[in-house]
């Protein structure tokens, strides 16, 4: 079975590089996406079996998301991963509290974001 | 990570570009308002831009600008989040980054790491690090009394937080605007709502409501800081599915508790629902199930508002608060107009209205010792990548659709001349097949049209980089400059924009440093004590012109001949009979300076010359005028596009040659007595006018040919007009124009080669150069 990853992320760099990450594992698919407003639109069309997600967008940022997300009896269960920038603890705790399985802080290492998929995708 | 490999690199090079550019934008409209508060969202982008930028270099492993970003981005986090305070050195700070950061690109991408810059970065950071005042400190957490669910709290990040309380400091009314959207279509309702909510005030957050909204909808809380009366937000939201419900603030240091907003609610309230007053003098919500703008209190806590309040100065909405029963349950319904999908959007378009730029050159912090100048870094971008807007591009592949039915059709008349041979001799074959010419034709036509279209830019571009780049030179000539430029919506070829910056980066050094006055040199010479530099573009016909202006002290003709004599440029004969016009276009010449000093500005050994080669490169031409404690002027003349031109095709002893159309002004048949000797140059006499004569066979050298008639096609660019004799006239075309190699493009007269389809290779003349070349014959002469 395929697992489907959608990221959310502004920026272009980042985000091919995150889901060029995520789509060297074996059995993963990304979805990417610029904006948490697109991201709300695609969660009702397809089925993910993670998010990853930015902290500070421009329209609805990643913990207004995560908080859509957690509250929505559809999509509660999905894990999400933060990415944010070293420096934002504020943000990130935040990211935590709300709901989020695990975080990354930008730059990160490929290993790191293997792992975190390692164990939540299960079995991979 | 570090990738490698030149695509990456200049992958890297296209997106940081456009960061910068993004960043440039806000730092102008910052600098802009400098008397004014800082618009937060500017100070947002600017802090965005730097945090992308760090971002993407440190993917890319750029060291370098990775630390310079982080510092920025340290500073702007510190200015957004209210601990610093953004004053004139702060901001002249963030412009010195910016120049770096380009510095720093353009190392990076010809592979570049100079020493000089390394060092210059590391004094930047530092300079940034050592930045500003902190901000006075709050004595109390504002965001204390603001009474918001600890769970919408939640999920501010800091920077929403922030806003968030610097609104209730200054006593903004804030508001919960909530509005529920279908799924399908919601980030459009939602930007319409936007663009309406923005003149009014300051979106703080966007949440998405846990509540969903219906089956298929989904619904927003959007925090809002108003900073117009609540009847004026109304009016803005009517037509959008938008329900207000002020947020309240418990007041500071025992003031009675207010709902910011409320009063203002009262005045939109019907006369009907004004008097009622609920018995516990709290808010009681209701539901509205009808779309539309409704105005209701919000409990988002317990604790109720109180009815009747004294009106407080303090709240920054203008309409006097009626005081009276504000805290009414009211329900208004306004008129339900059409969807939110059909409201038109408020967002304020920029016309091509002036942009002022103020400068406090004098005023502003001199410039710490040992800090190396941010010197002569080229303006022209370091990507070749355009932007096209889709819509452009789709038109296009439009039109490629329409190729292949005509494809198709030819193939099928080919298909049927094939099998039966007689058909091809008939006329209706031949009258369809000329037919589907013609409409190839026309589709060809339109398809170039498309793609020279989608090339252009708007010169404004351009613009914005010298805009920043007055303030600096302004500065360092201890000057007092207003920037202004227009136009710069006008669009050019890509390639002639890029080639357009270091010339007119060059002009605008020149009329700061040369042109304009000091502010004490000009009150005595009773004018204003700002000078004006005009950077302006206009499009006429397939011409763009763009002048660089000042209203200076003008040019000194007396000295600019005397230099040019001293300078063995011209000689005294020659001198003597030049008009005004053509005495200033001595400043042209190589080898030409008048400052006795090189200054520290301009100098650096390149002239007027140098600009006017790199106009001339791009077909275009460049004129000056100048009056005496008025000002000068510089005029550019350049073409729209250099990719494909129409041009005439003529011959001259036997051998053919393309003229670009676009230069040709007419074509006459003279007579050989028509043609004049005056001074020993030849003439025509055009309409009473005198138009110095070419004989292009004599300049090539080529056997010259005896003829009873010459054909002499007129050129000219700005004021120059030249006649060009030619012996035959074959037609016009449209053509690509190659550039001749090595060491043949210096030929003098020709801009390169062109192929005419017959598999016939001919030269194309160079109108640019031709034109000084019959003034430089005339000088000779002379």
């Amino acid at each position: 079975m395929t697992f489907r990853v959608l990221i959310v992320e502004d920026s272009k760099v980042s985000r091919e590089h995150i889901a060029a990450t995520v789509e060297a594992v074996d059995g993963i698919e990304a979805v990417t996406t610029a904006s948490g407003f697109e991201a709300l639109k695609l969660l009702p069309r397809q089925r993910f079996d993670l998010i990853i997600t930015d902290i500070n967008m421009p329209d609805i940022n990643g913990l207004e998301l995560i908080n859509f997300v957690k509250k929505n009896p559809n999509y509660r269960d999905v894990p999400l991963i933060i990415v944010t920038t070293e420096g934002r603890e504020q943000d990130r705790s935040r990211g935590m509290a709300l709901g989020a399985a695990g975080y990354l802080v930008k730059p990160f290492q490929t290993e790191d974001l293997e792992a975190l998929l390692r164990r939540f995708l299960k079995p991979l | 990570m570090t990738q490698h490999g030149g695509k990456a690199l200049a992958e890297f090079v296209a997106e940081a570009t456009e960061i910068l550019d993004a960043l440039g934008r806000d730092l102008l409209a910052l600098d802009e308002a400098r008397d004014q508060e800082a618009d937060p969202e500017h100070i947002n982008g600017i802090f965005r831009a730097a945090h992308s930028l760090k971002g993407l270099s440190g993917l890319f492993g750029q060291e370098r600008i990775t630390q310079l970003a982080h510092a920025a981005e340290d500073l702007l986090d510190r200015l957004r989040l209210g601990r610093l305070t953004l004053d004139d050195q702060v901001l002249d700070a963030l412009v010195d980054a910016l120049d770096t950061f380009q510095s720093l690109l353009g190392e990076t991408s010809r592979g570049e790491e100079g020493e000089d810059l390394t060092q210059r970065t590391r004094a930047m950071e530092e300079r940034l690090a050592r930045m500003g005042s902190p901000a006075p400190p709050a004595e109390e957490d504002p965001l204390e009394r603001l009474e918001l669910d600890v769970q919408v709290r939640a999920v501010f990040t800091e920077y929403e937080e922030h806003r968030l309380r610097e609104n209730v400091r200054r006593g903004v009314a804030l508001w919960r605007v909530r509005a529920a959207f279908d799924l399908t279509d919601f980030d459009q309702g939602l930007a319409d709502l936007n663009a309406r909510l923005k003149p009014l005030g300051e979106v703080i957050s966007t949440l998405p409501s846990s509540r969903p909204g219906g089956a298929s909808g989904i619904a927003f809380d959007l925090i809002f800081g108003a900073k117009v009366s609540a009847q004026a937000l109304e009016e803005g939201l009517q037509g959008t599915p938008a329900e207000l419900a002020p947020l309240t603030v418990r007041p500071a240091h025992g003031e009675p508790s207010r709902p910011v907003s409320a009063p203002e609610t009262v005045s939109s309230l019907s006369p009907a629902d004004a008097g009622v007053t609920a018995p516990d003098g709290a808010p009681r919500p209701k539901r509205g199930k009808k779309k539309g703008t409704r105005v209701r209190p919000l409990s988002l806590e317990a604790g109720p508002p109180q009815a009747l309040l004294p009106a407080d100065t303090r709240a920054p909405a203008q309409d006097a608060p009626s005081g009276s029963s504000h805290g009414t349950p009211g329900l208004v319904a306004l008129p339900t107009a059409a969807a939110s999908a059909g409201s038109p959007r408020m967002k304020a378009v920029a016309g091509p209205s002036p942009t002022t730029l103020g400068l406090q050159s004098a005023a502003s912090a001199p410039l710490p010792a040992g800090r190396p100048r941010p010197e002569e870094t080229s303006l022209r971008s370091l990507t070749q990548t355009v932007r096209v807007d889709i819509g452009r591009l789709d038109g296009l592949i439009n039109m490629v659709g329409e190729l292949l039915l005509i494809k198709a059709n030819l193939q099928r008349l080919a298909e049927a001349s094939r099998q039966d041979g007689t058909v091809a001799l008939s006329k209706l074959f031949g009258q369809e097949l000329s037919r589907e010419t013609r409409q190839l034709e026309r589709k060809l036509e339109a398809l170039q049209e498309g793609l020279l279209e989608a090339r252009m830019v708007p010169v404004g571009q351009v613009f914005d980089k010298l805009a920043r780049l007055v303030r600096r030179i302004a500065r360092e000539a201890g000057k007092e400059i207003d920037f202004v430029s227009t136009g710069g919506e006008v669009e050019l070829d890509k390639l002639i924009v890029e080639e357009l910056s270091d010339p007119l980066m060059h002009l605008i050094r020149n009329a700061i440093d040369h042109g304009a006055e000091g502010p004490e040199a000009r009150l005595s010479a009773g004018k204003s004590r700002r000078a004006v530099v005009r950077l302006r573009a206009e499009q006429k016909g397939n011409h763009v012109l763009i002048s660089v202006s000042d209203d200076g002290s003008g040019i000194d003709e007396a000295r600019v001949r005397e230099v040019a004599l001293s300078r063995g440029l011209v000689t005294s004969a020659q001198v003597s009979e030049m008009t005004r016009r053509e005495l200033l276009n001595l400043i042209f010449l190589p080898g030409f300076s008048t400052r006795s000093s090189v200054s520290a500005l301009s100098g650096r050994g390149v002239g007027l010359d140098v600009v006017k080669n790199n106009l001339g490169n791009l077909s275009g031409i460049i004129d000056v005028w100048s009056e005496r404690g008025k000002g000068t002027a510089f005029h550019l003349t350049l073409p729209v596009t250099l990719a494909i031109v129409r041009a005439l095709v003529v011959g001259v002893s036997g051998r053919t040659y393309a003229v670009p159309l676009n230069s040709v002004l007419e074509i006459l048949a003279v007579q050989p007595d028509d043609i004049r000797t005056v001074e020993r140059r030849e003439v025509l006499d055009l309409r009473g006018q005198t138009l110095p004569f070419l004989r292009l066979g004599r300049l090539f050298h080529l056997p010259e040919r005896e003829v009873n008639r010459h054909f002499v096609v007129v050129v000219g660019l700005a004021q120059q007009r030249l006649g060009i004799a030619v012996d035959e006239l074959f037609g016009q075309q449209d053509i690509v124009t190659k550039p001749l190699g090595g060491r043949l493009s210096g030929v003098k007269g020709i801009s390169g080669a062109t192929d005419l389809g017959n598999r016939r290779t001919v030269l194309v003349l160079d109108v640019a150069e031709l034109l000084e070349e019959g003034i430089a014959q005339e000088r000779r002469r002379a």
